[in-house]
C-alpha cells in the first residue's frame, strides 16, 4: 500500500519531456543535415559533372567522412546533445557510432581495441538490416512472383530529374 | 522545391525517433534498429522508393534508406538468381557506405585522440 502510493506522488511530480520543444528541436537539426546532403548532390551534378546515378553514394560518403572527423574532434558529441534525435537518425549517426566506439577501444591496441569495439553499437544495425532484408525480402520475391507487389523499378533514380531542372 | 521537401521529409523523421524515444523511453540503439526494419518493410510495396523520388536526400540519409537499399540490392540480383539473389545481392548498394564508414572511423581512431 505504501509503495503504491510512493510511486503515485513520484509520477506526479515525475519532470515531464516537453515532447513539443524536443519534437521541434530533432525537426531543425534532422532538416538542416538533410538540406546539406541535398546540397551536396546539387553540387556534385553541378558543378563536379557526377554521373546522376551516383552522386547520392558521393553525398553519403562525404556525409559519413564528415560525421567521422567531428567525432575525432570531439565535436559531433556536441551536436547530437543539441539535436536530439536529429544526431542519431541520420546516417551521420551510424559514422559517429562506428568511430567513437573504435576512439574508446584505442587504449586496448589497434586488433582488440579499435578493430574489435568498432562494431559494439552499430553492429546492431548490421544484424537488423540482414533479418529484415531477408525476410521481407523473401515477402516481396513470393508477392511478385504472385503478381501482387511491384517487381523492381529500376528508374528510381528519377529523382535526381527534379534536381537537374 | 526538392531542397524544401528534403528539409521537411527529413525534419519529420527525425522529429517521428525524437517522439519515440520520449515517449515510449527507447535508447538511441532501439530507434536505429526499429527505423532499419521499418525502411526494409516499407520497400515490399516500393513505399520508400517514392518517397526517395519525393525528397531526395531528405529519404536517403535516414538510416531508414539503409534496410531500403538492403531490400534493394536483394530483388535487385533476385530477379536474375532467384532465392539464393537475396542472399547474394543484399549488401551490393550499401557496400560503399559501410567500406568508407569502416575505413573513415579506423583512419580517425588512429590519428585522434579520444576526449572524454
Amino acid at each position: 500500500m505504501k509503495t503504491n502510493q510512493y510511486t503515485r506522488v513520484i509520477k506526479k511530480h515525475e519532470a515531464k519531456p516537453s515532447y513539443f520543444k524536443n519534437m521541434a528541436t530533432a525537426f531543425f537539426f534532422g532538416g538542416l543535415v538533410c538540406l546539406i546532403g541535398q546540397s551536396f548532390l546539387w553540387l556534385y551534378v553541378h558543378l563536379f559533372n557526377v554521373a546522376e546515378e551516383t552522386a547520392p553514394t558521393y553525398m553519403l560518403v562525404t556525409l559519413i567522412l564528415i560525421a567521422s572527423v567531428l567525432t575525432g574532434l570531439g565535436l559531433y558529441d556536441q551536436f547530437g546533445q543539441v539535436s536530439k534525435a536529429g544526431g542519431f537518425v541520420l546516417i551521420t549517426g551510424f559514422a559517429n557510432s562506428l568511430t567513437a566506439s573504435a576512439l574508446e577501444g584505442k587504449s586496448e591496441g589497434i586488433v582488440q581495441g579499435i578493430a574489435t569495439q568498432m562494431f559494439k553499437l552499430a553492429g546492431a544495425v548490421i544484424v537488423f538490416a540482414v533479418l529484415s532484408g531477408f525476410f521481407f525480402g523473401l515477402l516481396r520475391y513470393f508477392l511478385v512472383q504472385l503478381g501482387i507487389a511491384p517487381a523492381l523499378d529500376h528508374q528510381t533514380v528519377t529523382f535526381l530529374m527534379e534536381v537537374v531542372r | 522545391m526538392i531542397f524544401l521537401y528534403a528539409f521537411l521529409v527529413g525534419g519529420l523523421i527525425c522529429a517521428f525517433g525524437q517522439f519515440l524515444a520520449d515517449r515510449f523511453k527507447l535508447t538511441p540503439g532501439h530507434i536505429v534498429c526499429l527505423f532499419v526494419v521499418i525502411g526494409a518493410a516499407l520497400d515490399v510495396f516500393a513505399l520508400y522508393d517514392r518517397l526517395v523520388n519525393f525528397a531526395g536526400a531528405g529519404a536517403q540519409l535516414p538510416i531508414m534508406s539503409f534496410g531500403h537499399s538492403v531490400m534493394h540490392g536483394a530483388m535487385e540480383a533476385a530477379e536474375t538468381k532467384g532465392i539464393l539473389g537475396i542472399a547474394g545481392g543484399m549488401f551490393t548498394l550499401t557496400t560503399v557506405g559501410i567500406t568508407s564508414a569502416i575505413l573513415f572511423a579506423f583512419l580517425t581512431a588512429l590519428f585522434f585522440k579520444p576526449k572524454s
